[in-house]
């Protein structure tokens, strides 16, 4: 038996807020294999996005347990943190607003390669092209300002950015809930086109259960902070145990089309 | 409409900018109209203005072309101004940032020394600065930026703290980025324009505590300074004023026009941040 790719366990993170205390977090545990989805659902203010950045170590957690690749994640610091970030990275819901407004997509995509030591100065020109198509964008595109691109076209970037060091999990907070339907259907198969060739795992966060079942294997919801039920995703989808899960399935509207299309 | 444009549809800023261009003409060309050593003697002493062609302001007590200390004046002053103001912002930009952006005991230890500087006049720090440290064109830049950093930094902090709760910030960390980096070229850039929108109040009270400086005779000696220029004037102030005036004059219309032509700037930007 391997360890999982992710293994969290007892995370929790509480926040005062004018005087009342809630745990944004509250003992939450799940793992993710390698090249595995784990959607992560639930509706506005249960939490995900507080788990991500728990994760991400972008805040830090009152209690718990996260292992990465074997080993615990929550006791590396400075330097090491930093180095082991290279296999672990996130795309944010917004581009607009996770990627510097002054940076042009060449440097977007440089700071990685540079960052982790993945090619010389003399090379990084043709890494960068070279992920710019991986993820379906014209090597023209290099030179421009994040500002002068499309929404769309922002989320590759954010993407290209996201496996330049060839992350093993990939956090995905709402990373296509910002974008239209079409350009939406885009960013998911190219996700899982990626996810095939590089055995990518991702932790995909989203309040859209037609898009969940589309992509993920496996689902966590998320009511209040606690995890309200998990499983198979289309099982737990077609057949939600919990009252919120019932009642997120009942909110989802795409998802009888979706459903039909599946039978 | 270009900013240039907008810019200039403000009557202030057109003055502003039309003194600022006069000056920094008149400082340019200063060592191509008076070539040779504008503190050599090159008359009668104590000739009054338009009396000779060849000297139109006339000259000082010792002699000396005051249209040739003016035009080399205007370099020096337009030289300390700009060279002083730049240390200030630059130096309160990196303090600013690097205490707003760390937080905790560096954010405590900084804005305490920054909260030092600012209980002391910058005029005393500056006048102290160059008395033990002695007269020197650097010397009196460092003396001024010592004075006048600490607004900056206050403003560079107080705009960090808000840039650093931003999604960038967030992602340059997931990738990995020193926190040292993540400060200084992601975050400071983004801090800077309310920081530069102070720069023309600095740069105008740079030129006259550099003024100052000079007429209290603590200016570089080996430069015609204007500060210097009224200092000389005062010990003939009955019988030749021209001599305090002129300089005083040029002085005043210098920290007009910066002001003027800095509001304008301020102004278009204003304008330009609510049409996005
Ligand atoms: N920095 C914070 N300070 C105080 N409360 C917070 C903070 N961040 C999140 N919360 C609270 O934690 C809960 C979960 O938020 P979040 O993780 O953003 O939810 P989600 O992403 O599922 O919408 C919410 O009630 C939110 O108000
Ligand atoms: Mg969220």
């Amino acid at each position: 038996m391997t360890s999982p790719l992710l293994a969290v366990s007892g995370l929790t993170k509480r926040y005062s807020s004018g005087g009342k205390i809630i745990a944004a977090a509250d003992d939450v545990s799940f793992h993710i294999e390698h090249g595995e989805t784990l959607a992560l659902a639930g509706p506005s203010g249960s939490g995900k996005s507080t788990i991500a950045r728990l994760i991400l170590r972008l805040i830090e957690a009152d209690a718990g347990r996260i292992e990465f690749e074997g080993s615990d994640f929550l006791s590396l610091n400075g330097a090491a943190l930093r180095d082991r970030r290279a296999h672990l990275q996130m795309v944010f819901q917004d581009p607009l607003a996770a990627l510097n407004p002054r940076a042009t997509v060449a440097r977007v995509l440089d700071d990685p390669l540079r960052i982790h030591h993945i090619a010389s100065r003399a090379e990084r020109p043709r890494r960068i092209v070279a992920l710019l198509e991986r993820v379906g964008l014209s090597a023209g595109l290099a030179g421009r300002a994040i500002h002068e691109i499309s929404g769309g076209q922002r989320q590759r970037v954010a993407i290209a950015r996201a496996i330049a060091t060839k992350p093993s999990l990939v956090v995905l907070d709402e990373a296509v809930s910002a974008l239209d339907v079409s350009v939406r259907a885009q960013i998911l198969r190219l996700l899982l086109d990626l996810q095939r060739e590089e055995r990518i795992a991702y932790l995909f966060i989203s309040h859209d259960l037609g898009v969940v079942r589309a992509i993920a294997h496996r689902i966590a919801i998320l009511d209040g902070g606690r995890i309200a039920e998990s499983g198979d995703a289309r099982t737990v989808i077609d057949a939600p145990q919990s009252a919120i899960g019932k009642a997120l399935v009942a909110a989802a509207p795409k998802l009888s089309r979706i459903e039909r299309d599946a039978s | 409409m270009s900013p240039l444009r907008r810019f200039l549809r403000t009557p202030e800023a057109i003055a502003g900018a039309v003194i600022l261009t006069a000056l920094a003409a008149v400082a340019l060309a200063a060592p191509l109209f008076f070539p040779s050593d504008p503190q050599a003697i090159a008359g009668p002493a104590l000739l009054s203005p338009f009396q000779d062609w060849s000297l139109p302001l006339g000259t000082d007590r010792l002699g000396r072309d005051v249209l040739a200390e003016l035009f080399h004046g205007a370099r020096t002053s337009l030289a300390v101004g700009l060279a002083a103001a730049a240390t200030a912002l630059a130096v309160g930009a990196v303090i600013g940032t690097l205490a707003g952006f760390a937080g905790g005991l560096v954010d405590e230890v900084l804005m305490r020394i920054t909260d030092a500087f600012q209980t002391v006049p910058a005029f005393l720090l500056a006048l102290a600065f160059v008395s033990i440290v002695g007269p020197s064109l650097g010397v009196v830049v460092a003396a001024i930026a010592l004075g006048a950093w600490t607004g900056p930094a206050r403003v560079a902090r107080a705009e960090v703290l808000s840039i650093r709760e931003r999604d960038f910030v967030a992602g340059a960390r997931v990738i990995g980025m020193h926190p040292l980096e993540i400060a200084l070229r992601e975050v400071l850039p983004n801090a800077l324009p309310p920081v530069l929108a102070l720069s023309s109040v600095i740069v105008a009270a740079a030129i006259l505590t550099e003024a100052a400086l000079s007429f209290l005779g603590l200016g570089d000696p080996n430069r015609v300074t204007w500060g210097g220029m009224i200092a000389e004037g005062r010990a003939v102030l009955r019988t030749a004023p021209f001599l305090s005036i002129v300089p005083g004059i040029a002085l005043v219309l210098t920290v007009l026009g910066v002001y003027l032509a800095g509001e304008g700037v301020v102004e278009t930007a204003a304008v330009r941040k609510s049409l996005s």
